[in-house]
């Protein structure tokens, strides 16, 4: 938990297979023109960049200030990362920031690493992106309009991601989308408090220490007008769809049977074994002991050959 | 402060010297089987978990190390608790909350255990892979999977650099706590704004320095020849026995789906 202060990273288990297949499928996709595009701008100097930039994110989520009564506020970096690099640079930089989170400590399962990416890297950055620099032109060139800009980048991006989640989980029918969407967006929409006032604070220094670095990023971003519709357009959708959802769950819940993976094969095998039973045994309780007992026995197996091996082993070292 | 990052746990057992590529292929076959089994297949469920324990126990990583670490997946079950109240069913517990009065069903209870079960088995599977696999061998498996090299490439330079960041980070977390006053955990001074903008200099800081030190490793890969081009030893071959283990692996974790699927699907 030290390291993902952002309770966003869906667990394996908890997203369908249909969902969870959809969504790598659109993450590899943006992941891999966003490489492409990465690589265009800065040619050779992307890996370097790139990796010691996601580390740098992956360590700034420990960053911390505590709030009141034991809470803190954290950083989860998307907006940050978007604002100083660009939005195809954040979103490798995110990408890789919850791909190795998944991998080295279970934040979020690798089968859900697409969905998290969608949400966290994807999502996350053309929100940010969108927020950023709509806020900078309606403020202008106004003082403190890069801070104001960046805590509303910062505490967007957090809270579409939140819904983008909820749906997530809506859709693969773990949560009903009137519990889910309120509590995620409910919880998000104070978490991303922390997350803009950091990101409007580290704007603020990167301004008075290295301004150059700032308006190199606004350079850089020139020509992303796809970034920007995509991120209004995803807002917009998902903050629109979010209440509907929730106000009919049935009809979400609805959607994930009848596009269910399973759902679709359901109707031939029922008519092949009809009472749905293992033959020769009467009931599930009694297949259940049976796996049990075989479990068992498996996990017995695995211990004697580990004793046994090892036994071998201090043997041949003592001789 | 210090932070243990690696999971990776060095033994002699047989999961540690099996093909990275085996070892990936088969957990993420394994977090299929586990998403494809249908909810209420307990026997399934029976034989994947015990499965996933001897695999465990097979590693001598530690069965407590291993099944309580993959504890972690369980705060988010609360978002999945609401099923229990909401799936349709036979009414099987009552709670009263004061004036309300929360009726748990059968099938809804059966859901939410389903997907706990799921979730726990399936982080105690990633957890056996990624402490017997050591991290740049899990990138030989990502480019044999045909993930993008560039991408590949940059999670291998992110983890090079992640330990030093992370010890940069706590650097910074240390400078802090030494410069602030404060009586203990809960009470800190200034105000919350203040202590915000502390945190965000503290990030920009830390940015800052990763840009920096991104030139230098730039500059010194170019000095060593780097030309854009990420060259990789070629994969080696695999062996009869690892292709063995594969076949087998998907064979067993593909019958239990079917299983699943034709009896309590």
């Amino acid at each position: 938990m030290l390291f993902s202060p952002v309770p966003m990273h869906i667990p394996d288990g908890f997203l369908s297979v249909a969902v969870a297949a959809a969504l790598w499928a659109v993450s590899l996709i943006v992941v891999g023109y966003a490489l492409r595009r990465v690589n265009a701008e800065i040619g050779e100097r992307q890996v370097p960049l790139m990796g010691v930039l996601a580390a740098c994110i992956f360590a700034g989520q420990m960053l911390n200030f505590s709030v009141t009564g034991g809470t803190s506020g954290h950083l989860m970096g998307a907006a940050l990362a978007t604002i100083v690099l660009g939005p195809w640079a954040g979103i490798l930089v995110m990408t890789c920031v919850v791909g190795v989170q998944a991998l080295v400590f279970q934040d979020g399962g690798l089968l859900a690493l697409g969905a998290n990416i969608f949400n966290m890297g994807i999502v996350g950055v053309a929100v940010a992106h969108f927020a950023y620099r709509t806020a900078r032109a309606l403020w202008g060139a106004k003082p403190g309009g890069v801070v104001i800009s960046g805590f509303v980048a910062g505490w967007l991006s957090i809270f579409v991601a939140s819904l983008a989640c909820a749906l997530q989980l809506a859709l693969s029918g773990t949560s009903p989308a009137n519990v889910a969407v309120p509590a995620m967006g409910g919880i998000h929409a104070l978490i991303g408090i922390g997350e803009g006032l950091i990101t409007a604070g580290a704007l603020a220094f990167l301004r008075a220490v290295r301004p150059d670095l700032l308006a190199q990023g606004a350079a850089r971003r020139t020509g992303d007008k796809v970034v920007w519709v995509a991120g209004l357009g995803v807002a917009a959708l998902l903050v629109t769809a979010s209440p509907l959802a929730s106000a009919h769950p049935d009809g979400l819940e609805w959607v994930a049977e009848q596009h269910g993976f399973l759902s679709a094969a359901q109707e031939p095998l029922y008519a092949i074994i009809p009472d749905y039973v293992v033959p020769g045994v009467p009931n599930e309780a009694l297949a259940t002991i049976l796996a049990g007992l075989v479990g068992l026995v498996l996990v017995f197996g695995a211990a004697l050959v580990v004793a046994y091996t090892r036994r071998q082993r201090e043997e041949t070292f003592s001789r | 402060m210090t932070f243990h990052l690696d999971p990776y746990l060095c033994r002699a057992s047989v999961i540690h010297r099996l093909d990275p590529r085996i070892k990936v292929v088969l957990t993420l076959a394994y977090l299929l089987a586990m998403a494809l089994t249908p909810h209420g297949a307990w026997p399934v469920y029976v034989l994947l978990l015990s499965l996933v324990a001897v695999a465990t126990i097979l590693s001598e990583l530690g069965v407590k190390f291993v099944l309580g670490r993959a504890l972690v997946a369980l705060p988010f079950t609360l978002a999945a608790l609401p099923l229990a109240f909401t799936v349709e069913g036979r009414p099987w517990i009552h709670l009263p909350l004061g004036v309300v009065t929360l009726t748990a069903t059968d099938a809804g209870v059966e859901r939410l255990v389903s997907v706990a079960v799921r979730s726990w088995g399936s982080v105690a599977a990633v957890i056996v892979l990624t402490g017997s696999t050591p991290f740049p061998q899990l990138l030989v498996a990502m480019r044999a999977l045909r993930l993008p090299r560039l991408l590949v490439s940059i999670v291998g330079l992110m983890w090079r650099y992640l330990f030093v960041l992370v010890d940069e980070a706590a650097r910074l977390l240390r400078a802090r706590a030494a410069r602030s006053g404060g009586r203990g955990q809960r009470h800190t001074g200034g105000s919350l704004m203040w202590r915000a903008h502390v945190t965000g200099s503290l990030v920009g800081t830390l940015f800052l320095r990763a840009f920096n030190r991104a030139d230098r490793i730039y500059a010194a890969m170019v000095a060593r020849g780097y030309d854009g081009e990420v060259r990789t030893l070629p994969l080696p071959p695999l062996n009869a026995a690892a292709w063995t283990t594969l076949t087998l692996g998907l064979a067993l974790l593909g019958m239990l789906v079917a299983l699943g699927v034709l009896f309590w699907g």
